[in-house]
């Protein structure tokens, strides 16, 4: 699915990945973990196609494809799907109209034509049902004026609604209540297949209680210093950040 | 990061103009240029009563008297008014507005508009006068409206017909002494169109003036007056386009609106003239007086206007509250990419109790357009509980381009309320990363970003064109975000 190879990368001049080395197959789960400020976004935002990131080195290979190569439109209609730890409102932009949009680009992309209105609000409404949300926020405008947590849950319905192969869920977990980390949690165990896969990046081990990783990786400091089993989440959990950090420096784990 | 935006940004605003095309119809024309004998010949060649020809020429008097305007926030060329073609109309014309007079090149021209000139094929519901230069060439369904009482026919006809309506309602809200183009209108004035819906009655389908400039060095001086009389209402649209030319065009109108007692009209345009290339050359110069007034009690006019066309765009469609609870309503779209200008806006002047207005402008710029709103709310000291409510939006897509506000506030009664708002904000990477992460390629997703921030004035406009104005927001701005 996907296979990272020593990726750095920059944002302004400034080395923020150091040298990544990460392989998904199908069917897995990753969880990335890792204190704030050590990478963790800017990987997933070079994953998803955001220009202000320069890759210096390294290559990412997505379903054999060289995936720097690719516009980030294009990247999400190849299947990768970014959940947004803040997810942007856009005024006056209704979910149905954007959702539409998207779906039927996907759709043409794949060589399908557009769907009707009548079966594209029957698939809303379905996926609505599925990943449990208010079926009130499909009707607003794109994020405008949605909590916090509506807006994480308004990332896995659109996430619902386009079935990528490679979810990555940046932080979808952060500042939700326990009932919405469910439905987060919900959305992505009923989503998983065989052939999909999906990269959780979270900065605490709860959601994990709910999501079961094959495997968990700790960002540190642009590099990922430790990959391990699930239970190095609650291994994380226990000792806290700090335990990493003082091994990094002491050079224990290199 | 910067980098980014400009790219984009300079991307995306060079779409090309749909409606450039010229085509080669018989025209008469007269000489170029501007004289009382210009004035004594438009009129004579439209058989006009002696009445008529006395107004144009009071109103061409006046005319040499005054100066363009310098207070827009514009920068306009000298025009000669004497390299000017003032009258141009097509050869072969209908004598009995049957269809089958027209000529050919004519019907092709509007079909290709999307304005086909036969009833049986045009949209339902929506009736049309056909207005090419200087003359109107058909306007379909007139006799289905006379059965109703509604007079839908081109000015010239009204002239003829309906005499009396003309010589009272005519000049009413616009005299010719209010403005340099209100005056040159009133001198060399054409044709428009012409309506009137009588008492309780409601007009049954849109009605529509549809505008075309063809030939060239000519411009376009058209009226439009409508009568909407006690417990009426009517929805009117208009829609405009030109050839694309190297040359600057100008297009001077008039709209009058007179709405009487408990009467209600509705009035939309989707300005698209051409708007000049992109290095600023050519282009429509629209210098336009449209003015409403809410005659009796309860009376309301509601402007809807999605500007995105014209090298220069200078008009403030505005509403005189005369009756006691009339409501005057202003919704505004206007879109300046690559080196357009707009400075538009409206007056809303509360004069009876109660009155209420409402302006909501969104302003676009990009490429090197600049855009003013300028609005002025005046309360006069009878208009006790008067209220207006204005918001001000603009939106700036890259940073070569402007926006200003100029909100003018005239308050002269202690109980009226008067609130204003504006906004000014950048299209966001952001916004438009969100839309490439889900699929939607960056030119797809300008265009739904820019829709959304207009939708609130969108929403205003007859479902009909609704989709169409979409579409045109989102053409008027391609290339520039890429
Ligand atoms: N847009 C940006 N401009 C400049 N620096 C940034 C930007 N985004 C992130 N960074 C920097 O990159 C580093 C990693 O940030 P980030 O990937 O967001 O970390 P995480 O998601 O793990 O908290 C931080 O030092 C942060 O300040
Ligand atoms: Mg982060």
């Amino acid at each position: 699915m996907l296979i990272i190879k020593n990726l750095k990368a920059s944002i302004g001049g400034k080395s923020i990945l150091k040298g990544i080395t990460l392989e998904v197959k199908p069917g897995e789960i990753h969880a990335i973990m890792g204190p704030n400020g050590s990478g963790k976004s800017t990987l997933a935002a070079v994953l998803a196609g955001r220009e202000f990131v320069e890759v210096n080195e390294g290559t990412v290979l997505y379903q054999g494809k060289n995936l720097l190569g690719m516009a980030a439109e294009d990247r999400a209609k190849e299947g990768i799907f970014l959940g947004f730890q803040y997810p942007i409102e856009i005024p006056g932009v209704s979910m149905v109209n954007f959702m539409k949009t998207a779906v039927n680009e996907h759709r043409k992309h794949k060589g399908l034509d557009p769907l009707s209105a009548s079966d594209f609000l029957k698939m809303m409404r379905e996926k609505k049902e599925m990943v449990e949300i208010d079926s009130k926020l499909a009707n607003r405008s794109v994020n405008e004026g949605f909590s916090g947590g509506e807006k994480k849950k308004n990332e896995i319905f659109q996430m619902a609604m386009l079935e990528p192969s490679l979810a990555i869920l940046d932080e979808t977990d952060s500042g939700l209540d326990i009932d919405a980390l469910r439905v987060v949690a919900n959305g992505v165990n009923k989503l998983k297949r065989s052939d999909n896969s999906f990269i959780v990046i979270t900065h605490y081990q709860r959601l994990l209680d709910y999501i079961v990783p094959d495997v968990v990786h700790v960002l540190y400091d642009g590099r990922i210093v430790k990959t391990a089993g699930k239970e190095l989440a609650l291994e994380l959990e226990e000792k806290g950040y700090d335990w990493i950090k003082r091994e990094v420096e002491n050079n224990v784990i290199a | 990061m910067e980098k980014d935006q400009d790219k984009i940004l300079s991307d995306v605003t060079s779409g090309e103009y749909k409606y450039g095309f010229y085509s080669d119809i018989e025209m008469d024309r007269i000489p170029k240029g501007l004289s009382e004998e210009v004035v004594r010949i438009i009129s004579s060649m439209k058989n006009e009563p002696e009445w008529l020809l006395e107004s144009r020429l009071k109103a061409y008097r006046h005319w040499l008297t005054m100066k363009m305007p310098s207070w827009p926030n514009l920068k306009i060329p000298h025009i000669d008014y004497q390299e000017i073609i003032f009258y141009a109309a097509p050869k072969k014309r209908p004598l009995l507005n049957s269809i089958d007079d027209i000529d050919p090149e004519l019907k092709r021209t509007f079909d290709k508009l999307g304005i086909p000139l036969e009833e049986q094929k045009h949209l339902a519901g929506v009736a049309v006068d056909a207005v090419i230069d200087s003359v109107s060439v058909k306007t379909t369904f007139r006799e289905t409206l006379a059965e109703m009482g509604i007079i839908f026919c081109s000015f010239s006809d009204a002239v003829k017909e309906y005499p009396d309506l003309v010589k009272r309602y005519m000049g009413s809200v616009v005299p010719y002494t209010d403005n340099f183009f209100a005056a040159l209108n009133s001198a060399v004035f054409s044709d428009g169109s012409f309506c009137y819906i009588p008492k309780g009655v409601r007009c049954p389908m849109e009605l529509s003036t549809y505008f075309r400039i063809n030939s060239a060095n000519t411009g376009q001086f058209e009226r439009t007056l409508l009568v909407a009389d006690e417990e009426s209402y009517v929805s009117y649209l208009e829609g405009c386009t030109a050839p694309s030319r190297d040359e600057n065009q100008l297009h001077a109108a008039i709209v009058e609106i007179i709405v009487e007692k408990n009467a209600e009209v509705k009035y939309s345009t989707v300005q698209n003239w051409y708007p000049g290339n992109k290095e600023g050359k050519g282009g429509i110069f629209n210098f336009v007086t449209k003015r409403g007034i809410c005659k009796g009690e309860n009376s309301k006019i509601s402007w809807t206007q999605i500007e995105t066309g014209s090298a220069i765009t200078w008009k403030y469609p505005s509403c005189i509250l005369r009756g006691d609870n009339s409501i005057g309503e202003f919704y505004s779209v206007a879109v300046t990419n690559n080196h357009q200008q707009a400075d538009t806006g409206t007056k809303m002047i509360h004069i009876g109790k109660n009155t209420k207005s409402t302006i909501v402008s969104k302003g676009i710029s990009a490429g090197k357009g600049q855009n003013s709103y300028r609005g002025l709310v005046k309360v006069l000291k009878n208009a006790a509980f008067a209220r207006s409510f204005s918001q001000c939006d603009s939106l700036l897509l890259g940073d070569k381009c402007g926006a200003h506000t100029f909100p003018y506030l005239e308050v002269d009664n202690q109980t009226a309320i008067v609130e204003h708002e504006a906004t000014t904000s950048k299209i966001g990477e952001d916004q438009i990363f969100y839309c490439n992460q889900r699929g939607i390629a960056t030119e797809d997703a300008i265009g739904l970003i820019v829709n959304g921030y207009a939708r609130e004035v969108i929403n205003k406009l007859p479902m009909e064109f609704a989709v169409e104005a979409q579409k045109l927001l989102q053409i008027s701005l391609e290339g520039s975000v890429g």
